[in-house]
């Protein structure tokens, strides 16, 4: 009996829920980020009893939370909001706090938005990255550079650190 | 560079969860619900299945929350979560039962924790009514077992669903209290709410 030894659902919820609630944030925004919160953790909660007691749960549950997040950006593609997202917060500061940064890598080709958000919101090592978007660890790292390369040139006043 | 992490306002995913939960709980996504459930007994951990009551748990004699649910994810399944509002009607009747307005129960049960012989003994004792008390030896013999009284004594002390099921009913046959998976001085508290009084070595009825 395989899954026997798998946490109670509710304390796997509670140990990862700030987790995937701040990689949703990053990816896709505070106001989507509730739906895909709840449509992530249903969906682990139907897997749940299938799952091996030694997966990584961490990683799993983000892998989903990256599905989740790709259908809100696939919805949007379809039906473009009339406005920028950045408009619906107006209690943001609209100058460099951290939120302003995710808005950019919002801005970023897919591969890099979703390396950028797994590896700092999410705190995802490379590997778990390229395990969760099925690619190979060096693709990971090479986006993440990418990405990053293109950010500081937006934001000239984050200090770039080797 | 460095991109720190969305800050999460206090409370936000704690409330999102707690949503999620319930929704879970609504849609029959969880297989297993549970609530904490206050009571003059102590603290209660009451676990439902789409079945019935499957577990009430005396908190501390139990190890704690964690340890309730963890030996209930390896019996059933892992697939548990908080959901207080489904496990309502249970902290209703226990709360009239406390009050001394409540006799009998009337939530659905799921005997699933228990099996065999074991769960012939309690569906027995679960028909021990208000106020009545029975003995081990009389358990046995209802369980179509009348030697195995020491047998019933162990069924009776893995109960899962105490206070409902009610083993603090079943006394000693010499008149003594027997033993109580939740403690001797519940069981006499339980039995004092039941105007059962005294184990004076006879059956004790109320009126």
């Amino acid at each position: 009996m395989p899954a026997a030894r798998l946490p109670p659902f509710q304390r796997f919820l509670d140990t990862h829920r700030d987790d995937v609630l701040r990689f949703l944030i990053a990816s896709i925004g505070r106001h989507d980020a509730d739906d895909a919160f709840q449509e992530t953790f249903l969906a682990a909660l139907r897997a749940y009893p299938r799952l091996t007691p030694d997966s990584n749960l961490r990683g799993w549950v983000l892998t989903i939370a990256h599905r989740k997040a790709l259908d809100v950006h696939r919805a949007r593609r379809r039906n473009p909001l009339p406005v920028p997202d950045i408009q619906e917060r107006p209690a943001q500061p609209a100058g460099d706090g951290p939120a302003d940064h995710w808005e950019r890598v919002r801005a970023l080709p897919p591969r890099q938005r979703e390396v950028l958000t797994l590896r700092y919101a999410a705190d995802l090592t490379h590997a778990e990255i390229a395990r969760a978007l099925g690619c190979s660890e060096e693709a990971a790292r090479r986006a993440a550079a990418d990405g990053l390369k293109t950010l500081r040139k937006e934001l000239r006043d984050v200090p770039a650190t080797p | 560079m460095s991109l720190p992490p969305p800050d999460l306002l206090p409370g936000e995913a704690a409330a999102l969860a707690a949503r999620t939960t319930a929704r879970a709980a609504d849609e029959g996504i969880a297989q297993i619900v549970y609530a904490r459930v206050d009571s003059p007994v102590g603290r209660l951990v009451a676990v439902a299945t789409p079945r019935g009551l499957a577990r009430i748990a005396y908190e501390l004699e139990n190890g704690g929350l964690d340890s309730i649910l963890d030996d209930v994810a390896l019996k059933l399944s892992p697939a548990i979560v908080e959901a207080p509002a489904r496990l309502d009607p249970v902290r209703r009747e226990l709360e009239e039962y406390f009050e001394g307005r409540r006799e009998d129960f009337d939530v659905a049960l799921d005997w699933s924790l228990t099996t065999g012989f074991r769960r012939r003994v309690l569906q027995q004792c679960a028909r021990i009514p208000f106020g009545a008390t029975s003995t081990y030896k009389e358990m046995a013999i209802a369980a179509g077992s009348p030697r195995a009284f020491r047998a019933a004594g162990g069924a009776l002390g893995s109960n899962p669903i105490p206070i409902i099921v009610p083993c603090h009913r079943v006394l000693a046959t010499g008149g003594g209290l027997g033993g109580y998976t939740g403690g001797l001085e519940r069981k006499r508290q339980l039995l004092s709410i039941e105007d059962v009084t005294s184990t004076g070595g006879r059956r004790l009825r109320r009126s």
